[in-house]
């Protein structure tokens, strides 16, 4: 059994849940750049937290046999002031040179404010100038399905296609919207704020299988490294077919990352 | 016939053998927060958006009709347009919405 976790933030977790993830079938992971549960005071702290999502994480997954991507801007919920986050921005063209750098995100929106949505337009642009995948959050509770649709007009206002970019924490008010638009979904597997691995199963059954994947998101929050191989068992109990499993959590991914250059694994 | 009907893998007797018993201890905890929530003391006469929101959604459970898990998402929405210019004095994500003064719930 192999798959891929396309979203997990493995600076907050312990070596031993790289280990675990291996033991359940994880070759690659990757990680957008995100709050860390406190604001950073500098702009220097950005730039060290990349250096950690650029040089230090690939090297600890590599441990294990993982293979370690990452995606980098300033995330929403720092990016309400945008002096501050300009700065932010403007360390990301080097780090983009980066071999193990998929794109920009996870960009969007947090309390979908003006000053964050000029921040998004922002880092839109720099996707799009760099010809970078981009990787969006959404806001998580009753802000979401506003949130969800403010960002796809951003998006849609580009020239980016809607192929290269994925809309993360999808449930199931926002998914078909989603799809519809022509973007990649992904269903996040997070305790209280997000889905179980039971939801996730019912959305690939009503919405189908394409363009859509699972991750863990596992951060410093209540969170589960090993959600993606827990909603393949819940695929499996439920009777679905290992090519349809290995479609959503390995197969997926890779169609979508590959989309980027630097997005290459051994099997 | 519901366009949804069939795409589950499973029967509806493998569904509820498979489910029931996980289900009926959540439907206990929703029962059991209720409980607690008649035996908390009071801060004022007001009730809580959130709890008023939560049994609003308990009526979509029953209700019959299909997309409930959508149906109470949009319940729990935002429904505004405008964008606040910052988040400076925000409150965090609540889970529901607060409606206006007046406003049928």
């Amino acid at each position: 059994m192999k798959y891929i976790d396309p979203h997990v933030h493995m600076v907050s977790r312990t070596t031993d849940d790289y280990q675990r993830m291996a033991l359940a079938g994880c070759i690659a992971i990757t990680e957008p750049a995100f709050w860390a549960g406190f604001d950073r005071s500098s702009a220097q702290g950005f730039a060290d937290y990349f250096r950690q999502l650029t040089e230090y994480e690939p090297r600890r997954a590599a441990l294990f046999g993982i293979k370690h991507f990452s995606w980098l801007c300033i995330n929403p919920k720092e990016a309400d002031d945008p002096g501050f986050a300009r700065e932010v921005v403007s360390l990301i063209p080097e780090f983009l040179k980066c071999k193990t750098v998929l794109g920009i995100g996870e960009i969007g929106l947090n309390k979908n404010t003006k000053n964050e949505l000029i921040i998004l337009e922002e880092q839109i642009a720099l996707a799009e100038s760099h010809n970078q995948l981009v990787l969006v959050h959404t806001p998580h509770l009753e802000d979401k399905r506003k949130g969800t649709r403010v960002i796809m007009d951003a998006l849609s206002a580009s020239h980016i296609d809607a192929g290269r970019i994925l809309i993360d924490h999808v449930e199931e008010h926002t998914v078909a919207e989603v799809l519809d638009r022509g973007f990649w979904a992904g269903m996040t597997l997070y305790p209280d704020t997000k889905m179980t691995p039971q939801r996730a199963t019912d959305m690939i059954e009503m919405y189908g299988s394409e363009r859509i994947w699972m991750n863990s998101a596992g951060d410093w929050g209540c969170s589960d490294p090993l959600a993606v191989p827990k909603a393949r068992l819940e695929m499996s109990r439920r009777g679905h077919t290992m090519s349809l499993i290995d479609k959503v959590t390995l197969e997926n991914p890779k169609t979508f990352l590959s989309q980027s250059p630097n997005f290459k694994i051994d099997e | 016939m519901s366009e949804l009907q069939k795409t589950c893998p499973q029967t509806r007797e493998q569904v509820v053998n498979m489910y029931f018993m996980e289900h009926r201890a959540k439907l206990l905890d929703v029962a059991a927060f209720l409980d607690r929530l008649d035996r908390a003391q009071p801060t004022s006469d007001a009730v809580d958006f959130r709890e008023t929101a939560l049994k609003q959604a308990v009526r979509i459970l029953i209700d019959g009709q299909p997309h409930r898990t959508r149906r109470i998402l949009d319940m729990l929405s935002d429904e505004s347009t405008e964008l606040p210019q910052s988040a400076h004095g925000m409150k965090g994500a609540s889970g529901a919405v607060k409606l206006p003064a007046g406003a049928v719930t």
